[in-house]
């Protein structure tokens, strides 16, 4: 569709600054609870499950070009597996830790292998029947989730049972998760799921299996919503079928779109901004949707390619005046963060 | 049993009315109007603010259910002419955003406007009670709604094939740059299809007022049952909307009879199962 490939000064760019203000982040990240009061640390702990869990949808999203409307069941079948897990079994907890995330990345096996053989709006009206249909079950089956009112109290071992403690669990798993996620990107595979994004015909003249990219894609980003979903269990310590509602998958498309669907960091600017608007506004009135709706109008007439989408945009376009032959569509999907 | 049937009917032919409006916006436009249900919402409230402020007699309900409808219709015209109109050429999520936008938009407004409580409208009284049909006892208002439904149906069905504008309508569905290149205005075409899709949407609040108790949330859990009804009978199609509003109507009257606690899950399950199928949906995408 445009020319993905990056003029010369921006590719020298991208890995540097990128680099640099991770690095810089996860510092201020790692000294952070030491510093503020609790329920900081618990408001940015938030911020990192949801970071990880808006990132993982725009992994199919952004990056495979999927139509996903409802990735909000995995972060629910991780939480409720770890939950269930927990309360019904006697297993160890780094076990059931560890096999929740497996079963979300099940359900995404089970759902997308029905999805993915539909394109464009069919796949998302499949994906959300199909999630609403999950959500349909959990919300209903009184004697195994525990229906409308959920779970709660989930034991958590002693070392984890402080804010402190739970906050470097979830900021250690969610840092590495990212960076995996942030490899697999840019991996060969990552680099084909972009190409079949951006020309399926051409992708499948070479010889690519599109449908096997995008259920492997599917299936990963299945698994690590999932583990954004053991991460909430680990701060929330109870799950409620509204974790796998559809408005909760509304929300993290926002997230995606408001940061930049482009964009790896778009997701993380855009989740983190959601929590602290909701967190604030939440303060003053009860009417936080009705600002929701109003941001979310804001960015889709004025703001299509996010906040980052946008700084890329300017940042290119005054690294690259006067290059010649460089037309205006090769700035549209540059990476510079 | 016959007189659930009987009321799942009923139900249907809402069903139906409601998802006709957001099938046909979606036939002609191509756009996922999620703010649909908050139209059926709006719809309802105004038909309780209208009832009572034109007073208890049979007037109240009559005029509630003509005018409400009117005034949802002039809503989705100032939501096409104001902001939709300037997104039909991006792609649909984009599209789906913004409608959803207006879903929380609509949603706190309504709260702010008439509130929280549970608001509900009486049955007129040449309506209310019931009688017995085919061996069953049917309320009056339910036989009112199955006879509503297929004037809906018959009424549609007239002005999109019988009269020349339903003949532009469904010329536009099929190709919208020829009804341009011939000379017709597609984007009045568009205004005047969204704002039939939100009469109707405003319509089947309105009927069905009387039977629930209003409330907010009314939004959602409709443009989820409206959104499989389209699914299933393939995006676009009036007629496989019936089809479908029928099969979930009837299928949910006789999932609550044989399982009741899981008759939740059954229209998403007959949806899934209707996809896997035939991934586009009974019946074909455009008239």
């Amino acid at each position: 569709m445009t020319n993905r490939e990056a003029p010369a000064g921006v590719a020298a760019g991208k890995g540097k600054t990128g680099l640099i203000i991770a690095a810089v982040l996860v510092g201020a990240l790692l000294f952070f609870p030491s510093f503020v009061p609790r329920y900081y640390v618990y408001l940015l702990a938030t911020i990192l499950v949801t970071v990880l869990l808006a990132n993982s949808l725009n992994f199919v999203l952004g990056y495979g070009g999927l139509l996903q409307l409802h990735h909000a069941v995995f972060y629910g079948v991780g939480a409720y597996a770890a939950a269930l897990i927990l309360v019904r079994t006697s297993w160890p907890f780094w076990l059931g830790m560890l096999a929740a995330p497996f079963v979300a990345a099940f359900a995404a096996l089970l759902i997308g292998w029905f999805c993915v053989r539909l394109r464009g709006l069919y796949f998302g009206m499949l994906t959300l029947a199909l999630g609403q249909l999950v959500w349909a079950v959990v919300y209903r089956w009184y004697k195994f989730t525990g229906g409308d009112d959920g779970i709660h109290g989930v034991p958590v071992p002693e070392w984890l049972s402080s804010i402190n403690a739970a906050y470097y669990f979830i900021f250690f798993i969610s840092t590495v998760s990212l960076a995996i996620l942030y490899i697999i990107i840019n991996s060969p595979f990552g680099l084909t799921l972009q190409a079949v994004r951006d020309n399926p015909a051409r992708s499948e003249s070479v010889g690519v299996d599109i449908k096997r990219h995008q259920l492997a894609a599917f299936v990963l980003s299945g698994f690590f919503a999932g583990v954004a979903g053991v991460l909430f269990v680990v701060l929330e310590r109870s799950v409620s079928p509204a974790l796998l509602f559809w408005n909760k998958s509304a929300e993290i498309l926002i997230m995606c779109l408001l940061g930049g669907m482009f964009t790896f960091a778009g997701p993380l600017l855009g989740a983190a901004a959601i929590v602290v608007i909701s967190t604030v506004v939440g303060v003053y009135t009860e009417y936080w949707l009705f600002v929701l709706g109003i941001i979310l109008l804001a960015v889709v007439l004025f703001l299509p390619q996010g906040i980052l989408g946008f700084l890329n945009e300017v940042w290119c376009k005054k690294q690259n005046k006067g290059v010649r032959g460089l037309d205006v569509g090769s700035c549209e999907r540059n990476e510079v963060f | 049993m016959s007189s659930q049937l009987l009321i799942g009917l009923s139900r249907a032919m809402l069903l139906f009315i409601v998802a006709a409006g957001l099938t046909l916006v979606f036939g002609v436009l191509r756009v996922i109007n999620f703010a649909h249900g908050s139209f059926y919402m709006i719809g309802a409230f105004l038909a309780y603010t209208i009832a009572f402020s034109l007073g208890s007699g049979p007037g109240g309900f009559w005029g509630a259910l003509f005018l409400a409808p009117l005034a949802v219709a002039f809503l989705s015209l100032v939501m096409e002419r104001f902001l939709l109109r300037f997104i039909y050429k991006r792609e649909h999520l984009m599209q789906m955003l913004l409608t959803y936008s207006l879903v929380l938009i609509f949603g706190d407004a309504v709260k702010m406007i008439w509130g929280t409580q549970y608001k509900s409208i009486p049955v007129p009284e040449s309506l209310s009670g019931s009688f017995i049909f085919l061996g069953a006892s049917l309320p009056r208002y339910n036989a009112f709604l199955l006879l509503v439904g297929p004037l809906v149906a018959v009424g549609l069905w007239y002005l999109l094939t019988r009269t020349k504008v339903g003949k532009i309508c469904r010329a536009t569905a099929t190709d919208r740059e020829m009804v341009d290149a011939l000379g017709i205005d597609s984007t009045r075409i568009f205004a005047a299809v969204f704002v039939l899709g939100g009469w109707l949407a405003g319509l089947g609040g309105a009927l069905i007022a009387p039977t629930v108790s209003i409330s907010l949330g009314m939004d959602v859990s409709v443009i989820i049952s409206a959104f499989l009804v389209v699914v299933i009978g393939g995006l676009g199609n009036i007629w496989g909307a019936l089809v479908s509003s029928l099969i979930l109507g009837i299928g949910e009257a006789i999932g609550v009879l044989i399982w009741p606690q899981m008759a939740i899950v059954l229209p998403f399950l007959i949806t899934a199962v209707v996809l896997i199928l035939r991934p586009s949906g009974l019946l074909k995408s455009v008239w």
